[in-house]
């Protein structure tokens, strides 16, 4: 067996709080297509952003051809030679082809040092043509369809005389048309010597691409082999792990009416035909993994976005908000994903952010009747969920992440919400908050509220919800009670190899 | 917990931009003082501060449209427009008591914001694009209002040339009105559910959204409170100045946003106050009056106020680093 390209062994990066990558290890060799499988969370990212010079990893070593490297930008990396294609295009919409694939990397007349125009499309097309692509050299890349513009990213890797080459998630926005002509350059790229370290959530494609896998959950290496001599269940096992053991608050369900009807909700390129009721009292799991559009469809039912198609009924009545003050007026609340970017004002303080969603019953005519009400009103809730800080008065952004998530569920109690919508709420937060947040949830179902949570770590899902409605790029493919269902159930019918009928139905 | 020495607490008044600017004041005022004793006296006070009270007028509308995270360079020429309006219908009706004459202004300021306002939100044009636009629009109004001519001193009735400068209690209209200003705008921004969501829109608009607060109404808010006082500005700009010319308050948007900007307002939205700007106002009226007293001639103003702008700005920037460097290393710890 040829020497490895690249080996990278007890690699550790560490954030403030959370072991992002816990000593992984990974080998790739020359003219390899290699999958690196995990969940949301499991380390993928960290690991791509290191190899590519964007993190500077905590601890362990990374070795380039037998040579320890360690970059301090992205520049160094892409001229060790790793290249990596984005999920989303990183490209110049307004400039052409060419000028894209050499930006950075400009070729000039020896002689007069003014850049060599000609020598660099002429360049572009032998590119082009030895990876049978028809594109003009001068089209601009905002002319160029998506699958195409990917195409011109894995162009400019070679042009970079790229060893490594990265590819994140590269199938998302493709059709299956556009998915054949990648896997046809990536098996060239794959003859011409180059290592391809592929990652991907679609089992079909890795069995049809990949010669290799590594497996990575929570941050920690869980295993390797090569992808003919394994099957799919023994793959998700690796994922998924086989025990919940983190104990989660006890619920036990007391289902009161039912408050919301949700039928045929689609929205168009986010997620189509979802489907299911809603109790009072019922905490509802959705379960995805990226791409799954489970945000998409909170945010349409919150009125953020809006729907292409379907229906609501809330409380019996048909609904469809504009906005989310209706929402909010009707008993909805929703709790964002990204705490910093959609749910806190950062240069507020906690009480001005707590009191945000209610100003209009804290305040007369307009005029929010000060100190009092709003102390007695920001005091009550943020006691209520223990948030740790020097005052209610200092700014949202000097709080940790698990205390600033406390300080966005403060925000929407005091809302008195009927439906409380979660979008995965203990992300990136210590497991003492989190623990804290699992007790809040049981709580607020305990009092007859509905509760929708969004989470992509799946003990967090099985443990807390009573049922789970499962989507997998846009669609619903089960509504699973949680009780008598596996993991490797749920985990199925994300990756959809059971449910294709049912999704297409 | 915390620990609350005297050396931490002197930390955190430094902290305070308002502190700051006071300190800076009174250590400004030192040098200048030991040149010449009579710049503190009663009389040059009140001159300094009724030299101030238009452009704090002014610079608070700035405040709430760069807290909202716009910015408006049209004051100028709302002012002017206004200014001009106000002189021609002296001249030509000195029975309207000037107190009309302000609500005028004002009226007239608020529709040129509520144009501002109304691009700005539903048009989806960025702020300082559609400033650009109208601030040569409305100059452009003014030469057409006026046809090029002058409104002066002799053409207006001495009753709304005096208004400004009629004193109650021993201190000038001017100053009461831009007194008032300061009251209640401080009020509003700081108890008033509409003055909170400029805050929140300023600070983060998509968590803003999340909680329903309606954007287009807040960003036409802003640019009307600034139309407004600029109106207001203008009415008494003429009567203080006695005259009307179709140059008045050109580049005055620049001091709005020096005084914001000395008075530690966020050029980015989200963060400032009111008693911040009033005192940034209050500095460059210092600094301006004070270059005659240094031997600097007043051709080198304009120089100084940008070079004030420049350093308020980086002063802004690296605090705003240092804190966040300070907030990362306190989440490490």
């Amino acid at each position: 067996m040829p020497d490895a390209l690249l080996e990278v062994t007890n690699l550790t990066k560490i954030f403030p709080g959370i072991r992002a990558l816990d000593e992984v290890k990974l080998s790739l060799r020359s003219g390899e297509v290699h999958a690196l499988i995990g969940e949301n969370g499991a380390g993928k990212s960290t690991l791509v952003k290191i190899l590519t010079g964007v993190y500077i990893p905590t601890g362990g070593k990374i070795l380039l051809e037998g040579k320890e490297i360690s970059f301090k930008n992205a520049i160094d990396a892409q001229q060790a030679g790793i290249v990596a294609i984005h999920q989303e295009a990183s490209m110049f919409p307004e400039l052409s082809v060419t000028e894209n694939i050499f930006m950075g990397h400009h070729l000039r007349n020896p002689k007069t040092k003014k850049l060599d125009w000609k020598a660099m499309t002429e360049q572009t097309k032998a590119l082009l043509g030895r990876m049978q692509l028809d594109i003009d050299p001068d089209t601009l890349v905002k002319n160029l369809s998506v699958a195409k513009r990917h195409m011109v990213e894995i162009t400019k890797a070679l042009s970079l005389d790229a060893k490594l080459v990265i590819m994140d998630e590269p199938t998302s926005a493709l059709t299956g048309r556009e998915v054949e002509d990648l896997f046809r350059i990536v098996r060239s790229l794959k003859e011409s010597g180059k290592a391809i370290l592929f990652i991907s959530h679609k089992f079909d494609e890795i069995f049809t691409i990949c010669d290799y896998y590594t497996v990575f959950r929570d941050g920690q290496y869980i295993g390797e082999g090569k992808v003919k001599e394994s099957t799919e269940d023994q793959i998700i096992n690796m994922m998924i792990g086989r025990s919940i053991d983190q104990l989660y608050p006890e619920h036990t369900p007391v289902l009161g009416k039912e408050i919301l009807k949700v039928e045929k909700l689609s929205q168009l390129g986010a997620f189509k035909h979802i489907s299911f009721t809603l109790h009072e009292g019922e905490i509802l799991g959705l379960f995805g993994l990226v791409g799954a559009g489970r945000s998409e469809v909170v945010r349409t039912i919150f009125g953020i976005d809006k729907a292409s198609e379907g229906t609501m009924y809330l409380e019996g009545k048909a609904f469809m908000p504009k906005g989310a003050r209706q929402s909010m007026h009707k008993g909805i609340a929703l709790v964002p994903e990204d705490r910093q970017k959609q749910g806190l004002v950062l240069k507020m303080s906690l009480t001005h952010n707590i009191s945000l969603p209610v100003l209009k019953l804290l305040s007369f005519k307009g005029m929010v009747t000060r100190s009092k009400a709003e102390k007695t009103y920001v005091l009550e809730h943020g006691n209520q969920m223990e948030i740790k800080s020097a005052g209610y008065h200092v700014d949202a952004e000097t709080l940790s992440g698990g205390n600033q998530q406390k300080v966005v569920l403060a925000k929407w109690i005091g809302t008195k919400p009927k439906i409380l919508i979660l979008d995965e709420p203990t992300k990136g937060i210590d497991v003492a908050t989190k623990a804290a947040v699992h007790q809040f949830i049981c709580d607020m179902a305990a009092k007859g509220v509905a509760v929708i949570l969004i989470s992509s770590e799946l003990p967090e899902v099985m443990g807390m919800s009573d049922r789970i409605l499962v989507m997998h790029e846009g669609y619903q493919t089960a509504i699973l009670d949680a009780q008598k269902c596996t993991a490797e159930t749920v985990m199925r019918y994300a990756i959809a190899t059971v449910a294709q009928e049912a999704a297409h139905a | 917990m915390l620990e609350r020495s005297p050396s931490s607490l002197l930390k955190k008044a430094l902290e305070r931009r308002e502190l700051t600017l006071m300190l800076l004041l009174l250590v400004l005022l030192v040098p200048i003082t030991v040149r010449s004793p009579q710049f503190l006296s009663g009389e040059n006070i009140n001159r300094i501060l009724n030299d101030m009270a238009i452009l704090s007028i002014v610079a608070i509308g700035e405040f709430f449209v760069i807290l909202s995270n716009g910015i408006d360079l049209s004051v100028g020429s709302i002012i002017a427009f206004t200014g001009m309006a106000c002189g021609m219908i002296n001249e030509s009706y000195a029975s309207v008591p000037p107190v009309v004459l302000l609500l005028v202004g004002m009226g007239i300021g608020l529709l040129m914001g509520l144009f501002n306002g109304v691009l700005v939100a539903y048009g989806k044009i960025p702020p300082i694009i559609t400033t650009l636009g109208t601030v040569n629009i409305y100059r452009g109004l003014t030469f057409l209002l006026s046809k090029g001519t002058w409104v002066t001193a002799h053409e207006m009735s001495p009753s709304y040339i005096g208004f400004p400068r009629t004193t109650f209690l021993g201190l000038s209209y001017l100053l009461w009105i831009a007194f008032v200003v300061i009251t209640v705008l401080y009020y509003f921004s700081r108890y008033t559910r509409t003055g909170r969501e400029v805050y929140a829109i300023g600070g983060n608009p998509t968590a803003a959204k999340f909680v329903g607060v309606n954007e287009n109404r807040v960003r036409v808010v802003v640019f009307l409170i600034s139309g407004t006082l600029c109106g207001l500005a203008g009415a008494l700009w003429t009567a203080r100045y006695a005259s009307a010319v179709n140059e008045m308050a050109t580049g005055f948007e620049m001091q709005a946003v020096a005084a914001c900007v000395l008075g530690g307002v966020n050029f980015s939205g989200g963060a400032g106050g009111i008693i911040g700007v009033v005192l940034g106002t209050l500095f460059l009226g210092v600094v301006t009056n004070a270059l005659p007293v240094i031997y600097l001639s007043v051709f080198w103003q304009t120089f100084v106020q940008g070079l004030i702008i420049l350093v308020a700005l980086a002063l802004n920037t690296l605090s705003d680093q240092r804190k966040s460097a300070k907030l990362l290393a306190q989440r490490r710890g």
